[in-house]
């Protein structure tokens, strides 16, 4: 008996070791993140094994957050899988490709004369890409691949205007007219604007986009490059805003420990007048309810100095990793997947805005609204520069602080810029090292 | 012959010396080496500062308001949770009717998920639409009714609150099995001798349960400290940094702002903080037991 364990023992453990046998045709393994498009990703993956005979496994890690560690966990380890997004700011970006776990897709985006790159709307493409002399120090290029696009803009409840008294096909244009309905809905014992600030990156997209609107593009970017503090009498100007739409009544109550989720159930369900949410949220309203009567408009101006800007762009993206033994079959899915078709087909399967410029004739006309922002769209990872996390942070958490009246808009701006100039002499020293 | 035998009996524990040191010792030593790096937790390059995320720290506003705030939940659990936790444990040990079904229902609390308990509560305490407010305007208490979560005066308060009421259940179950260990006799004796009931309590009860009190402070203090997921899911930190937490605050360096070497710097520095506050508290309550 014990021969025959002995004998046999070794076999197993060879063949245990031994490498697979190749099949041919490879299998893609695909990470992401977004629960509503899963569905859509499985069907397509069908479509593409029954056309190429290519496996492609979509497979889902949510919540976003768990991805997100998911990935950075599986580049510490260098096991990425074939196609995988990234999560966070394009400084986090620069570091997998600096890293080598992206491959550079320009190549491949300028074949035949440029005919992947030019499928896309520009902007989405801009979101990953690295420009010449971007201060990341990558090597410029086109990275990553948009699978849809997306708007962040208000939308306001139309039958709600038409109980406070207003056209529902005028929302306001201007910050005074928007903060003379929070007069309104605070008379009318409403609830005004929700959103999810409790997870405060999308507080700092508004006040973004107020400052492009008050101070211009330029200002906004010598202010991350250190050369405006926050002390600035126009970011002040940015900051006091807040304070003013919380004292009309604009801005729902409970509003600085809002989930999105919450405040999209609360705008679904007719309890608020206004939401500032991404176009992802027309699939969300549609799901919770279907008859809901609403519209999309831009942030109302708070000047006419420049214009107003919304952060938009590549919704999500999908990296080539660099390291993968199936690149070329993974670009060649990409490829496949940001085809008209697919593209229409993902589009019309989960109200996204589509990527590829030939796909955008089957979209709902809030969803067409929402397109429409594309020509004020900018974005953080598009501007070249990065503005320190903390100095984020206490931005954003400052901003808080002014909604729930603790601190002033001048208190906030010298907090943000002691932590500006913190972090400065942070980056200098670690220059000098 | 004793050789051997000391031999079988390393031999017996080596598996659990090996897990001990692949999954605590080890990680330990390589995330307090971690800490001494500026690291970004992508790229393979990392750049040594020695003491630098740790001397960071001690300056670190957020991150001692923080330790403040889980100080003060703390507070609350050793005395409000605990206080709860003991006097039901106390009735339930004495002949009640139905105490089974108490003991069963006491224990509810723990079993559920933090997340779930986390948006129930945020759903009781809606500023708008919330349970609480509708009772409290019910009864005629409108004045009481505000946005208990995103008000910076009731946030940290209600969270504890919560926590508390979540983990009572534990510390329920500790004093229960506690007092269940007193001899009766001891009770029967001081009854013969004429001791009422708070007098047989202070003189038995309270004495012999001076161990199980230390063991659930610690527990209290050891869990409560590192408490985040109810927070996340009640207020995620917020108004502002009013109900962040040091575990928040780890993760916030780790994730939003991709300092790794300086997350790691502040989970050694947490877990050496923890561990002196146990030393603290078992040296005292060595101290109090001899006394």
């Amino acid at each position: 008996m014990k021969r025959l364990v002995y004998g046999i023992l070794p076999l197993f453990i060879l063949a245990g070791c031994a490498p697979q046998k190749q099949t041919g045709k490879p299998t893609i393994t695909v990470w992401h993140w977004m629960t509503d498009r899963e569905s859509a990703f499985q069907e397509l993956a069908k479509k593409y094994e029954a056309k190429t005979g290519v496996k492609v496994n979509f497979e889902l890690y949510a919540p976003s957050d768990a991805y997100s560690q998911k990935v950075r966990a599986a580049a510490q380890g260098v096991n990425l899988p074939d196609i995988f997004g990234i999560l966070g700011e394009k400084r986090d970006f620069a570091s997998f490709v600096k890293a080598g776990h992206i491959l550079d897709l320009t190549p491949y985006m300028e074949e035949n004369l440029g005919d992947w790159k030019n499928k896309f709307f520009a902007k989405a493409l801009e979101v990953n890409e690295f420009a010449a002399d971007n201060s990341y120090g990558v090597k410029p290029g086109i990275y990553g691949v948009p699978i849809d696009i997306m708007t962040i803009q208000m939308v306001y409840n139309k039958d709600l205007f038409k109980k406070l008294g207003l056209n529902p096909n005028r929302p306001p244009a201007t910050f005074a007219e928007f903060l003379e309905i929070g007069n309104k809905i605070k008379a009318a014992n409403m609830q005004g604007m929700v959103s999810g600030w409790g997870e405060v990156w999308m507080i700092d997209c508004l006040a973004n986009n107020y400052a492009f609107n008050i101070m211009g593009k330029d200002k906004v970017i010598a202010t991350i490059k250190g050369e405006v503090p926050y002390t600035d009498p126009d970011w002040i100007k940015v900051l006091s805003l807040f304070k003013e739409m919380q004292d009309s009544g604009v801005l729902a109550t409970g509003l600085v420990t809002m989930i999105n989720k919450n405040a999209e159930q609360l705008f679904a369900n007719g309890k608020a007048v206004f939401a500032f949410n991404g176009s992802w949220c027309v699939n969300v309203y549609r799901g919770m309810d279907p008859n809901l009567n609403y519209g999309a408009m831009l942030p109302p101006k708070a000047s006419d100095k420049y214009p107003m800007s919304i952060w938009g762009g590549a919704g999500s993206s999908f990296m080539v990793n660099g390291r993968s033994k199936n690149k070329e079959e993974a670009v060649k899915f990409l490829r496949w997947l940001t085809d008209r078709d697919q593209q229409a087909y993902l589009s019309e399967a989960t109200r996204n805005l589509p990527a590829n410029k030939e796909s955008t004739s089957k979209i709902s006309p809030v969803l067409a609204q929402f397109a429409s922002g594309m020509e004020y769209a900018t974005h953080p990872n598009v501007w070249g520069v990065s503005e320190f996390s903390p100095v984020i942070e206490a931005f954003d958490k400052g901003i808080q602080s002014i909604i729930i009246g603790e601190k002033t808009p001048e208190q906030i701006a010298a907090e943000v810029q002691k932590t500006k100039e913190r972090e400065l002499a942070k980056a200098k020293k670690r220059q000098n090292r | 012959m004793k050789f051997k035998s000391t031999l079988e009996n390393y031999v017996f524990v080596l598996p659990a010396v090996l897990i001990f040191l692949i999954f605590y010792i080890i990680p330990f030593i390589w995330v307090f080496q971690l800490g001494l790096y500026d690291w970004d937790g992508i790229l393979p390059t990392k750049t040594f500062v020695g003491m630098g995320n740790f001397i960071e720290i001690l300056t670190d506003k957020i991150w001692w308001q923080s330790m403040a705030n889980a100080g003060y939940i703390t507070l609350i659990a050793l005395t409000l949770q605990n206080a709860l936790a003991f006097l039901l444990a106390w009735a339930c040990d004495r002949e009640i009717r139905m105490k089974n079904f108490y003991r069963v229902i006491f224990f509810i609390p723990p079993v559920l998920s933090e997340v779930v308990v986390g948006l129930v509560w945020q759903w009781i305490l809606d500023g708008n639409y919330g349970l609480l407010n509708h009772w409290l305007i019910t009864l005629g208490f409108p004045n009481l009714a505000r946005n208990w979560l995103s008000d910076p005066k009731t946030a940290l308060t209600v969270v504890a609150v919560v926590h508390s009421w979540k983990g009572f259940g534990w510390g329920f179950l500790i004093f229960l099995a506690g007092l269940q260990t007193i001899p009766r006799e001891l009770y029967e004796a001081a009854r013969v001798d004429g001791a009422n009931a708070w007098y047989s309590f202070r003189k038995i009860t309270v004495p012999l349960m001076i161990p199980v009190a230390v063991l659930v402070a610690i527990l209290t203090v050891l869990g409560t400290m590192q408490a985040f997921v109810l927070i996340i899911a009640m207020t995620g930190g917020g108004p502002a940094y009013h109900t962040q937490v040091p575990v928040l605050r780890i993760l916030a360096s780790m994730r939003g702002s991709s300092r790794f070497g300086y997350a790691c710097a502040q989970g050694i520095s947490f877990g050496i903080i923890l561990m002196a506050i146990s030393f603290i508290q078992y040296r005292f309550s060595k101290q109090s037991r001899q006394t």
